[in-house]
């Protein structure tokens, strides 16, 4: 059993933030690193990629934003309640040398994802310059961590709420036209990545990005995670989850992603029927 | 006495009670319901006692197979169950999964007239008859050690190691990478072939001898071999499969419905993904399944897919039904549920959709030519014989091979060309001092009664290992 120690929501309940009990994985993890977690015995193993570790304390912390069932259940989890399973650290490590000048673009809950990253970077003596983007204001996460993470922060929302009124695209191709970049590395949803290595191709920068198909076991035994890189068939648990950003075959994996909605509408909807009638089972015992 | 014999061979073999094959294709019990003590006995007096048995030496642990079956003959299943477990520690298992026809029932001297004794049926009953009426004693252990073993992987061999050795006094600690321990018996053999249960049950009896479980543990990534030194072990035995699914490199392969057995198994068995929503794994349940391969991993395949509601099941394979290697039994239980045999034909690219959903399949057929390394005869594509076959679900089971996993994060350990570790046959020692190996990651994919001989010399190697030096 894996302890929840810490909790908070984020992006208007939209985002949770659980800190897990789990020592050993918190010892040996290095950014870009995943843990593969199940909460309960029928639950469903899902990967998340770690936010922030602390060897000390023993924790890992995850972010992730509530889209299932299975997501569902973990926003359920209190305080002093426990994950059933937690594996790792999974994946390969993200190569983190001195570069020169950096800029990492996040979108959505790969903020979360990109923060170990961005921070690694700049201790390893590169200047990173760091984008991150939402929907709007209330999504943002991780703002001050990214500003901390980072030399300079770059904040985009797509209504313009909040900083920078579009894309983290836009931001990014300002700040290559300034030209002298290493290294770009791009986390966020499907279509960000894809478009960031689209203009980042345009000007030959170099652009890692961080893959999230759909895994069961994260140790390269059942091939469910494969992808498309530069024509060869990669198992994103084992050989990534961090690959050439130029090489990704982006619309395989998009539908890819899609391939159990069907199933996982069928069994979210059981899931919020059951837990309105238990509210409102709550809420007439309260009256 | 030639009277004897002569009466003993007019007893007919018996037949197992079994699920009919129509019920049966839909539900995930059991499909052979075991024999009754009655049916047990019958049988075991068809045994002839020879003095120099074949069965036993066509068993990979020498089993005292005529000796069992003369303690079910005189109806002490119980005796029949200790004297099983002094070479075979997963009788219940073996008794179920191991390919008798090869080994035991293929030597037994009535095979070559007529049937033979189905040792295998009787080995499960003692097994299935110790675990339902026994007092559940546990083995005697040697005095304590103090020496402690890790053994990495929960499989067979990796379970059989850990009994051996917490029974000769040491401190056994199992890794396992996933969830729940018992290896390709919990992954991968689906329920109606091997109820979890049983598992669950032996490895549950290895705890209460003491060996430790633990899950989640994945050696290269939480724990190296090396920490596992520096943590205070004295020796690791490394049993840790063939876990890494081979696909066909052909045009296609990643449309959403093409998954490897290995996924398709894992999602069904281990995740419970049959009995969705209850669990929340989903397993892609198709209405045309083709299933890539003829082994034991394609019939539980085909099989799985008959009892997720497939209309059509049919085995692609591009070689000839002599070639299959799937265990006679399976073959037969795929066919009496209608699992269709598509054979002498290869499969040359997927056809998909623009949604990325597989639809069909384009194939060659083939014919037998030469035969080739593996001394059966390769199959040659016939010139100009493509055709379509319809599918919304393929299955890839056309083997596995080495997970570099462990063995890329361990230094010392030499391999062969294809990823999997040197050891010695009679010792299963690898090239690093106190790291021995066995089963499935040393010959490649192979059977569960090998992977638990190697298991079990191994085991002697590391005990004398322990008592007296490398
Ligand atoms: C679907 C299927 C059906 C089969 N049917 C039969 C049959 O009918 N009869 C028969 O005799 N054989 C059968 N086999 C083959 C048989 O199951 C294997 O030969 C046998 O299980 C091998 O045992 P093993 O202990 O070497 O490895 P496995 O059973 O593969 O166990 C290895 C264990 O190690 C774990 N592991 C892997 N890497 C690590 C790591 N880095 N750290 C920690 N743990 C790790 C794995 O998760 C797994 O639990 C079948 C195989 C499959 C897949
Ligand atoms: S070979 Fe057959 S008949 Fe002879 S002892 Fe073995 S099981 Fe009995
Ligand atoms: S998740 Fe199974 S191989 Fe990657």
């Amino acid at each position: 059993m894996f302890k929840i120690v810490g909790r908070e929501e984020m992006a208007d309940g939209t985002v949770i933030l659980n800190e897990i009990e789990a020592p050993l994985i918190a010892r040996k993890a290095k950014p870009g690193q995943f843990v593969i977690l199940k909460a309960t015995e029928e639950g469903e193993r899902i990967p998340l990629t770690m936010a922030m570790t602390d060897p000390d304390k023993g924790t890992i912390t995850i972010i992730y934003m509530v889209v299932g069932k299975t997501t569902a259940l973990f926003r359920d989890l209190k305080v002093g309640e426990a994950y059933q399973d937690v594996i790792g650290p999974l994946g390969k490590p993200t190569h983190i040398e001195k570069f020169g000048n950096v800029v990492c673009v996040g979108g959505g809950t790969g903020i979360a994802v990109l923060h170990p990253i961005t921070r690694g970077l700049k201790e390893a003596g590169n200047h990173v310059k760091a984008i991150i983007g939402a929907r709007t204001k209330d999504l943002l996460i991780l703002e001050d961590y990214m500003k901390a993470a980072s030399h300079e922060l770059f904040v985009c929302t797509d209504d313009g709420s909040y900083g920078h009124h579009g894309f983290v695209t836009d931001v990014l191709k300002e700040l290559l036209d300034k030209g002298d970049i290493a290294l770009v590395v791009a986390i966020g949803p499907v279509p960000m990545m894809k478009f960031v290595s689209k203009i980042t191709e345009e000007y030959g920068v170099r652009t890692l990005v961080s893959l999230n198909p759909i895994m069961v076991d994260g140790t390269g035994m059942c091939g469910c995670c494969r992808v498309s890189v530069g024509g060869k068939t990669r198992f994103a648990c084992v050989d990534g989850p961090e690959f050439d950003g130029h090489q990704v075959d982006y619309d395989e994996l998009m539908k890819r992603l899609q391939s159990y909605v069907e199933q996982e509408k069928e069994c979210y909807e059981d899931y919020c029927q059951l837990h309105d009638s238990e509210s409102l089972l709550f809420s007439n015992v309260e009256k | 006495m030639a009277q004897k014999a002569s009466k003993k061979k007019k007893i007919p073999r018996q037949p197992m009670p079994e699920q009919k094959p129509e019920i049966r294709r839909r539900n995930f019990d059991e499909v052979p319901l075991g024999y009754t003590p009655e049916l047990a006995r019958e049988e075991a007096a068809r045994c002839l006692q020879c003095r120099n048995p074949g069965c036993v030496k066509g068993c990979p642990v020498s089993v005292d197979i005529p000796g069992f079956i003369h303690l079910i003959l005189e109806g002490d299943f119980s005796g029949a169950a200790h004297n099983l477990w002094t070479k075979n520690a997963l009788p219940a298992v073996c008794g179920r999964v191991c390919p008798q026809e090869l080994q035991c029932e293929g030597n037994c001297i009535l095979a070559k007239k007529g049937e033979p004794v189905a040792i295998g049926n009787l080995e499960r009953f003692a097994a299935d008859w110790e675990r339902e009426h026994g007092t559940g004693t546990l083995p005697a252990r040697a005095k304590p050690t103090g020496k402690k073993v890790a053994v990495v992987g929960s499989g067979p061999s990796g379970l059989t190691v850990a009994g051996d050795l917490i029974a000769k006094g040491h401190e056994v600690t199992v890794l396992e990478a996933f969830h729940k321990p018992g290896g390709v018996l919990v992954y991968g053999i689906p329920e109606f072939r091997l109820p979890k249960d049983i598992v669950a049950q032996e490895i549950h009896t290895l705890e209460k001898q003491g060996v430790e479980v633990i899950c989640n543990a994945v050696v290269g990534r939480s724990v190296t071999v090396d920490e596992l030194f520096e943590q205070g072990y004295d020796a690791v035995y490394v049993g840790v499969g063939a876990g890494l699914p081979r696909f066909l490199n052909i045009p296609g392969e990643n449309l959403i419905g093409v998954l490897s057995a290995n996924e398709y198994l894992t999602r069904t068995n281990l995740m419970k993904g049959y009995l969705f929503p209850k669990y929340d794994t989903p397993v892609p349940k198709g209405k045309d399944v083709v299933v890539l391969g003829a082994g034991n991993v394609a019939m539980d395949s085909a099989r799985t897919a008959m009892r997720l509601g497939a209309d059509r099941v049919r085995i692609v394979y591009r070689r000839s039904r002599e070639e299959m290697p799937a265990r006679a039994a399976e073959i037969h239980h795929a066919e009496e549920e209608g699992i269709e045999f598509f054979l002498l034909t290869n499969p040359t690219r997927y056809l998909g959709d623009e949604k990325g959903h597989l639809t069909g399949m384009e194939c060659l057929r083939m014919e037998l030519g030469e035969p080739d390394e593996s001394g059966r005869r390769r199959p040659v594509p016939i010139e100009g014989s493509e055709f379509e076959l319809q599918c919304d679900l393929a299955i890839v089971a056309v083997g596995s091979g080495a997970n570099p996993l462990l063995t890329e994060t361990t230094t010392g350990l030499e391999l062969n060309k294809w990823g999997y570790i040197l050891a010695q046959p009679e010792t299963g020692k690898t090239t690093r001092r106190g790291v021995w190996a066995g089963g499935d990651i040393v010959t490649g994919a192979a059977t569960v009664i090998l992977a638990m001989g190697a298991g079990r010399k191994a085991a002697d190697s590391i005990h004398e290992y322990l008592t007296w030096g490398w």
